[in-house]
């Protein structure tokens, strides 16, 4: 068992509160992420949580057991640094073996804890090396190594693959589902980078200032973000955003009208709107088409577009000068200040209200 | 370039051309070593004269107060300032000295040095004063000792052993070598200090959270992380302290005078006693020539055994 609940928690620096009240329950086997802007508090949560920094004020259990001031090493948790923070001048085995050692286990044991690690991450015949001698991955495999030769009841991993080039962060990202998997243990993963969020995790914990903005899986956190700062964060390229003034709110949902006069009803609740309000259009790239300048009264100009082989993603500037992405086809040409028509998939737009929050849908889009 | 070796039909062109290309290449550096002939020779003879005159005086009779009677003795001199009887003493007490030296201000500058890492209020000033002392000059600093601190009437320890109604110690005359080793101690130990603070600082924080997280309480941490990282800087301290430990002189010269008797009397300043005191140059040179000796077998030993840890990459 390791489940771990947080409770209130908050954290301030020299006056500042940078963790403003989380909670949050972290069930055993899920392998959570926390993603958020750089600087929001996610490496600050996750120390919170190992021990390495004091907590002002809140609670964390695990399983049932208050752990919020109990030292880091008896907490029952490993972490990974973004640094690896490997001990340049022990060799790998003994840089796996320390905090066994430490704590005075028997010597066979350590010895067959640690031959486990290495089989498990493929590290064997690099045992006897300093980590000096080491690739970025080797590094890398190392100081999870270190994390699992002690059986801990919960992994933590701060940005664990921010410094690994591209191919071998999708390389080892694959093998940390793989671990997960085998190991069948608790991870929590603290990273920037939302497709490692999207594709690592049962359950995201969208962080902004100090604050969760949703948790969720990560496809609810894609179709259905609870306010805009979500929507944006989730899913590369950017959902566009286009101010919009509510014409009128009935049953059916809202209809709305954008600054180039285009008029789309979207099937949400509006029933807090009123006619003049501004709300906010949020639309992902893959919802949007590029018609004829003729054939739609929602017109554009097209800006830049980036041809990654299967799609072309189109930059778009509308009359305001707001800025969309579309995805489009990967054979798709156009030149540079072409004037384009657009089309939105109205059943898949989302409409945010003056505060940002999502207004409900109506009926749930297959 | 080896052209016995290239297969025979070589076209005459061809030979022609490389061996331009050759000549070419000897004359490119024909000009640069005629451009850095001036340096080298200037450093050669940097060198080399004062050198060549110490071994030719070495072998010389050759006293000040005895002109013209400059014959050659062979290694007379060396035989005179080896049998001195102040010779064992300068060794003895060199070694004692270096070495003392050296310790306290590793072990001191080890632990100044963690200390201050840590925040505290006015660690900036702190550190200021820490290092301050190695930048008074030493007879300065060897005058302040002898007549402000360790006189043992007026002097401020004097004072402390009277307040708790202990006897004052007369530090030069009953621990003279003691009281240089205090003096000098506290001239090196702020570099120690130095040194080993700004390493401290490139200590990864994350290395001693991992180690926490992995059960290392603060001396673990001391004997796991922090020691092993200034392995290295501690090596440059020790390297380079050596060097100027082995020629102390202004701080014996300023307080004890070598004495009471030979007690204090190191290397260096035997060497001046023989030269400026009985004015006898043949055996002060024979005496520096036997000290570059030492001091390049104190250097060999100190590479060979911290210098592993400087060559060896992190
Ligand atoms: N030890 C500290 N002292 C003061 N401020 C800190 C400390 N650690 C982090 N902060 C501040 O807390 C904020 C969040 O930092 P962090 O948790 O590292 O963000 P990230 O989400 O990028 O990991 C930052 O603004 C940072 O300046
Ligand atoms: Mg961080």
């Amino acid at each position: 068992m390791s489940d771990l609940t947080i409770k209130n928690l908050k954290k301030v620096f020299e006056g500042l509160e940078i963790i403003k009240g989380i909670d949050l329950d972290i069930r055993d086997h899920e392998f959570v992420v926390f993603v958020g802007p750089s600087g929001c508090g996610k490496s600050t949560l996750l120390r919170l949580i190992a021990g390495l920094e004091e907590v002002t004020s809140g609670h964390i259990y695990l399983d049932d057991k208050e752990i919020t001031d109990i030292a880091p090493a008896k907490r029952d948790l490993a972490m990974v640094f973004q640094t690896y923070a490997l001990y340049p001048h022990m060799t790998v085995r003994k840089n796996m073996s320390f905090a066994l050692d430490l704590a005075g286990i028997d010597k066979k044991e350590v010895e067959a804890k640690v031959n486990e690690a290495a089989r498990i991450l493929e590290l064997e015949p690099l045992l006897e090396r300093k980590p000096k001698a080491l690739s970025g991955g080797q590094r890398q495999r190392v100081a999870i190594g270190r994390a699992i030769v002690r059986h801990p009841k919960i992994f933590l991993f701060d940005e664990p693959l921010s410094n690994l080039d591209a191919a071998l962060r999708v390389q080892m990202r694959l093998e940390l589902a793989r671990l997960h998997q085998e190991l069948n243990a608790t991870m929590i993963y603290v990273t920037h980078d939302q497709v490692e969020a999207m594709t690592l995790a049962d359950k995201v914990v969208v962080l902004n200032a100090g604050r969760v903005e949703q948790v969720g899986s990560p496809l609810t956190l894609y179709h259905h973000p609870v306010n805009r700062f979500v929507a944006g964060f989730i899913g590369t390229p950017k959902m566009g955003f286009l101010k919009a003034k509510v014409e009128s709110v009935n049953a059916g949902g809202v209809l709305v009208s954008l600054s180039c006069g285009h008029q789309v009803e979207i099937a949400v609740k509006g029933e807090h709107l009123q006619r003049g309000s501004r709300v906010t259009l949020g639309v992902r790239p893959e919802h949007l088409r590029i018609t004829a300048a003729s054939d739609s009264t929602f017109k554009a100009k097209l800006t830049v577009s980036e041809h990654l082989g299967a799609d072309t993603f189109c930059y778009v500037e509308t009359a305001d000068q707001e800025v969309l992405t579309v995805r489009a086809a990967g054979h798709f040409q156009m030149k540079f200040g072409s004037d384009i028509g657009l089309e939105l998939d109205v059943q898949q737009c989302h409409l945010f209200d003056d505060q940002d929050r999502t207004l409900a849908r109506i009926t749930t889009p297959l | 370039m080896n052209t016995s070796s290239l297969p025979v039909e070589h076209s005459a062109q061809a030979e022609e051309s490389s061996q331009s290309v050759q000549s070419q290449r000897r004359r490119k550096s024909k000009i640069s070593l005629a451009m850095v002939s001036p340096s080298v020779v200037v450093l050669l003879a940097w060198m080399i004269i004062p050198l060549s005159m110490t071994i030719y005086f070495s072998f010389i009779r050759y006293n000040l107060l005895y002109p013209g009677d400059e014959g050659f003795v062979g290694l007379e001199n060396y035989y005179y300032f080896m049998t001195d009887a102040g010779f064992t003493a300068g060794l003895t007490n060199t070694l004692w000295l270096v070495g003392s030296v050296l310790l306290i201000s590793v072990v001191l500058g080890v632990l100044i040095a963690i200390l201050v890492d840590n925040m505290f209020w006015g660690r900036g000033i702190v550190r200021v004063l820490l290092i301050s002392p190695f930048f008074i000059m030493p007879t300065v600093s060897a005058l302040v000792w002898k007549n402000l601190l360790l006189n043992p009437v007026s002097g401020v320890f004097a004072a402390i052993w009277n307040f708790f109604g202990a006897t004052p110690i007369d530090w030069f005359t009953h621990y003279p070598l003691g009281a240089i080793i205090m003096i000098v101690s506290w001239q090196w130990v702020p570099f120690a200090v130095l040194m080993l603070m700004t390493a401290m600082q490139s200590l990864d924080q994350e290395q001693k959270d991992a180690a926490r997280l992995d059960g290392a309480g603060p001396i673990a941490i001391f004997w796991h992380i922090t020691l092993p990282h200034l392995m290295r800087p501690i090596a440059v301290v020790v390297m380079i302290e050596t060097i100027f430990l082995l020629a102390i002189f202004a701080e014996i010269f300023t307080t004890t005078g070598g004495g009471p008797g030979y007690e204090t009397t190191n290397l260096a300043f035997l060497i001046y006693t023989q030269a400026l005191l009985e004015f006898d140059v043949g055996v002060a040179s024979a005496g520096g020539l036997i000290a570059v000796v030492i001091a390049n077998i104190a250097a060999f030993m100190l590479i060979r055994i911290v210098g592993k840890s400087l060559t060896e990459k992190h």
